[in-house]
């Protein structure tokens, strides 16, 4: 019997990133690797700065495939480090 | 990090729900059973053929989430694991209205679930109905502004007075503004027994309607204007998490909204009016 049960986090086929206008641009020189854009981005999409130890921290990496360009993260930088820049053809 | 609610699902860009869950997930960790109320995050999250959890997932009617998961609590104890935590996520439709009988069912007989509300505060996942949720004032389809109506004429349900009416362990409010407190009660939860129950505002970019870019300023604005108190009872117990030092205007936090856009100045004064009464009862 083949059951009709989707596998974990098949999501990911799913790119979202082409629902995106706007697209956040990471100025790293002001970028204090804080983590606060991964920590509220409602994709979980930003990596790099998520780590729990703060030394093996990189700058934030966007996953463009999944970000739909929302701005939380440009909003809630502390440094004012994250730029969204429209989406060009 | 493990992903237990992966990206690609559906959500509107901005939503606070799925930032509410991942956080909730991250805190609770892989030893979880999730059952879901019938919501926005049941139809972002498990669009067939695919699914964005990485943790097992039983999708609950509206009605019976309290239920579903008080079953699944009791076989995983009546099979001698008496480890693995069973967690609900239910919107506020499912909360305050068509599953409450049997979510205070679940609560009078303090079955082990932690149960968190995501509240947006209406019926969004099928285009902003008004709840038992919805706050005084707000505009929804089914409580729109016009000549007589100024959006919604009740005030919001005290769900979690309600709630902690039922004598439960553990009842407390969250704003997904306050990040590190929401985390805290969630890894307080964790490892309580019984029923518990964790509110967390978690703002609808479409349904309240203000740029997507707003939502953590929003849920943390609900906190400062003080419309949105969090704390928590612990054994009967009150106790407030924050009291803002300087409470900002409520009219700061509903400008921001369309939902509240038709509101008056008068009548943005009668919400001030009954927030501050909500506070100097406060002891």
């Amino acid at each position: 019997m083949k059951l009709a049960i989707a596998n974990p986090r098949t999501s990911k086929e799913n790119k979202t990133g082409d629902w995106r206008s706007f697209k956040p641009i990471v100025h790293t020189e002001n970028c204090i690797k804080c983590g606060t854009c991964a920590s509220y981005c409602p994709e979980g999409c930003i990596s790099g700065v998520d780590k729990k130890n703060i030394q093996e921290r990189e700058f934030p990496k966007i996953d463009y495939d999944y970000c739909k360009g929302c701005g939380i993260c440009a909003n809630e930088c502390p440094k004012k480090t994250i730029e969204m820049v429209q989406e060009e053809k | 990090m493990e992903e237990y609610f992966a990206s690609g699902h559906t959500a509107c860009a901005g939503c606070g729900m799925p930032i509410t869950v991942r956080h909730a997930l991250n805190v609770l960790g892989k030893d979880v059973i999730v059952v879901n109320a019938t919501s926005c995050l049941e139809i972002v999250s498990s669009a067939y053929p695919r699914s964005a959890w990485g943790v097992p997932y039983i999708h609950s009617l509206f009605e019976n989430s309290g239920a579903i998961a008080a079953g699944a609590v009791a076989s995983l104890r009546v099979q001698g694991n008496d480890h693995t935590k069973v967690v609900v996520f239910a919107g506020d439709g499912s909360t305050y209205d068509i599953g409450f009988g049997v979510l205070s069912g679940m609560l009078e007989r303090n079955d082990d679930v932690l149960y968190i509300c995501y509240d947006n505060e209406a019926y969004m996942n099928t285009g902003n109905q008004r709840s038992g949720s919805t706050p005084f004032g707000a505009a929804t389809t089914t409580s729109p502004a016009g000549k007589v109506n100024h959006g919604k004429m009740q005030w919001k349900k005290p769900i979690a007075e309600i709630i902690a009416a039922h004598q439960i362990p553990y009842v407390a409010t969250a704003s997904i503004g306050y990040m590190a407190d929401f985390e805290s009660k969630v890894r307080k939860a964790k490892d309580m027994k019984g029923a518990r129950f964790i509110l967390t505002l978690a703002p609808c970019v479409t349904g309240w309607n203000y740029d997507s870019s707003k939502t953590i300023e929003l849920a943390k604005l609900a906190v400062d204007t003080g419309l949105w108190m969090l704390y928590e009872i612990e054994d009967g117990k009150f106790k407030l998490s924050l009291r803002p030092q300087q409470f900002k205007p409520v009219a700061d936090y509903l400008k921001m909204q369309a939902r509240f856009k038709h509101l008056s100045e008068e009548q943005i004064k009668t919400i001030q009016e009954h927030m501050n009464k909500a506070w100097a009862e406060m002891k």
